[in-house]
C-alpha cells in the first residue's frame, strides 16, 4: 500500500505561467450555442489558454521557477534537486528536467530527471520530491505541467475545448520543523485506454504509423496521433475512486474533514468536483476553482487553482490542505499538508 | 430507502433545462430529447450517484431507453 507520511520537507512558494492567448468556449467553430452553454454548464470552462506553436511546457515551467528564484533570491547553489513532471516534453530525449538545470543556471551537482504523469503528476511529484528530500537535500524544485492543446483534434469535440496550457514551479526547502506530509498513492492500468495517444512512441512510431483522422463517433474525429479520451469512463472513475480515497487519507493523517481549509482538487470537470464535493456535504468555498478561466491544465492544475484562487489567504496564513490528483493512467494521489504562508503568484509569458 | 419514480422525474426535469416541467414521463425515452448529448449522459450519472448513490455504468445508461427502465436499474442496485 503506497501510503507515506514524511517529515522535514515545507513548500515555500508556488508560482504558475500561463500563455497570454485565451480561447473562449463560445468561440469553438464546432459547437453551436446549445452544445457551448452545455459543455460550459458541465466542464465549468469559459475559457482556457493557449500556447503559441513555439511555446512548450518547459518554456512555461522554466518562467515559473526563474521567477521563483529571483522574487525569493534563492541561492541556486542550494537547489540540490529538480523533478519535471509533464507528459509533452521538448524531445523525446533527453529529459527535459536536464535541460532546465542547465537553463536555470543550477548546479551540475543537482539531480535532475523526468516522470512521465499527467492528472496525478503534481501529487505524485510532490511525494517523490520530498521522499527524496526527507534525508537532507537542501532545496528543490518542483517542475510540472503540460502543453496538452498539441494533441488534440480540432474535430474532436471531446477533447478539444478542454484543455488549457499552464506549467507550474514549486520551491521545497528542508525544515526540521515542518509538519508532516501524508501521501495516498494509487495507479490502475487496466483503465489505460480511457485517455491515450495511441501512436507516436515504441509500441507504434510516428514514422511507420502515421494515421488520417476518422470519425469514431459524431463529433469525435481524430486520428491514433491526437488525444482520445472516453469521458464516461474517466468520469465513473472519478466518481469512483474520489471521495473514497480522500477519506481514505484523511482517516491516515487522523484529520477530520473539518479540520482542512481546502480541498484542492484536480480541475478536470466541474460536474466531477462537485459531485464529490455534494458527497462530503461541504460548500463550494472549501473547493476552490481554476477550470472555469483556464481549462483543464493536467499536473499544473492543482498549483494553478492556488494561485489563482489562495492567493491572498496563502501569503498570510498557514493552510490545512488536501491536494487530490487523478486522471491519466488511470492513476491518482491524495495528499494531506500544512502550506503558508508562502508566496504564490501567476506570470504570462509568450 | 424508498423509491417513487415521481421523484427521478422531477430530478431530472430540475436538471436539464431543455426539459419543459411536467412534461416528462415514465415511459418518455431520455435520449430523444432534442440536442442528447454525452454531456447530458454524464449529468444523469451525476444526478444519479448524487441523489441515490448508485453509480451508473456506460453501459447501463446505454439500455436504459426510458425513464422507467432507468428507475428499475436504480431500485435493483439498491436492492
Amino acid at each position: 500500500m503506497a501510503k507515506l507520511s514524511i517529515d522535514n520537507i515545507k513548500i515555500d512558494a508556488i508560482y504558475s505561467c500561463v500563455p497570454s492567448q485565451r480561447i473562449k468556449t463560445s468561440d469553438y467553430a464546432l459547437f453551436s450555442e446549445a452544445e457551448s452553454l452545455l459543455f460550459e454548464k458541465t466542464t465549468g470552462i469559459k475559457e482556457r489558454r493557449v500556447a503559441s506553436k513555439e511555446l512548450t511546457c518547459s518554456d512555461l515551467c522554466f518562467k515559473s521557477a526563474e521567477n521563483i528564484l529571483t522574487d525569493l533570491n534563492v541561492n541556486k547553489e542550494e537547489i540540490d534537486v529538480l523533478i519535471f513532471v509533464s507528459q509533452s516534453p521538448d524531445y523525446f530525449l533527453p529529459a527535459t528536467a536536464i535541460i532546465l538545470q542547465e537553463r536555470l543556471g543550477l548546479s551540475k551537482n543537482c539531480m535532475a530527471f523526468d516522470i512521465n504523469l499527467g492528472c496525478s503528476g503534481y501529487v505524485y511529484g510532490l511525494s517523490v520530491i520530498a521522499s527524496l528530500m526527507k534525508n537532507g537535500l537542501r532545496k528543490g524544485l518542483l517542475l510540472t505541467g503540460d502543453k496538452s492543446t498539441i494533441s488534440t483534434s480540432f474535430n474532436d469535440k471531446s477533447t478539444y475545448p478542454l484543455f488549457g496550457d499552464a506549467g507550474s514551479a514549486t520551491l521545497i526547502s528542508y525544515d526540521e520543523q515542518a509538519d508532516k506530509m501524508f501521501f495516498d498513492l494509487h495507479s490502475d492500468g487496466s483503465g489505460k485506454d480511457a485517455i491515450i495517444i495511441e501512436y507516436g512512441h515504441s509500441r507504434f512510431p510516428y514514422n511507420s504509423f502515421l494515421d488520417e483522422e476518422r470519425e469514431y463517433e459524431p463529433g469525435v474525429i481524430r486520428s491514433r496521433n491526437h488525444l482520445a479520451l472516453d469521458g464516461m469512463k474517466v468520469f465513473n472513475f472519478a466518481l469512483k475512486e474520489v471521495a473514497k480515497s480522500i477519506t481514505d487519507c484523511l482517516d491516515f493523517a487522523s484529520v477530520k474533514q473539518e479540520d482542512v481549509d481546502y480541498f484542492v482538487l484536480h480541475q478536470a470537470n466541474k460536474l466531477i468536483n462537485d459531485s464529490v464535493r455534494k458527497k462530503m456535504k461541504l460548500t463550494e468555498d472549501k473547493f476552490p476553482m481554476s477550470i472555469g478561466e483556464y481549462g483543464n491544465t493536467s499536473s499544473a492544475s492543482i498549483p494553478l487553482t492556488i494561485c489563482v484562487a489562495l492567493q491572498e489567504k496563502i501569503k498570510n496564513q498557514q493552510l490545512t490542505m488536501l491536494f487530490r490528483g487523478f486522471g491519466v493512467g488511470l492513476s491518482w494521489a491524495n495528499v494531506l499538508l500544512k502550506v503558508g504562508p508562502i508566496k504564490v503568484k501567476i506570470v504570462e509569458y509568450d | 430507502m424508498n423509491m417513487n419514480i415521481q421523484e427521478l422525474l422531477d430530478h431530472i426535469e430540475v436538471e436539464f433545462d431543455e426539459i419543459e416541467k411536467g412534461t416528462l414521463h415514465a415511459n418518455s425515452s431520455i435520449r430523444d430529447m432534442e440536442g442528447w448529448s454525452s454531456m447530458h449522459a454524464l449529468i444523469l450519472i451525476a444526478l444519479v450517484d448524487n441523489h441515490y448513490d448508485v453509480l451508473l455504468t456506460g453501459e447501463e445508461l446505454k439500455n436504459a431507453l426510458t425513464v422507467q427502465d432507468l428507475f428499475d436499474v436504480i431500485s435493483k442496485r439498491k436492492a
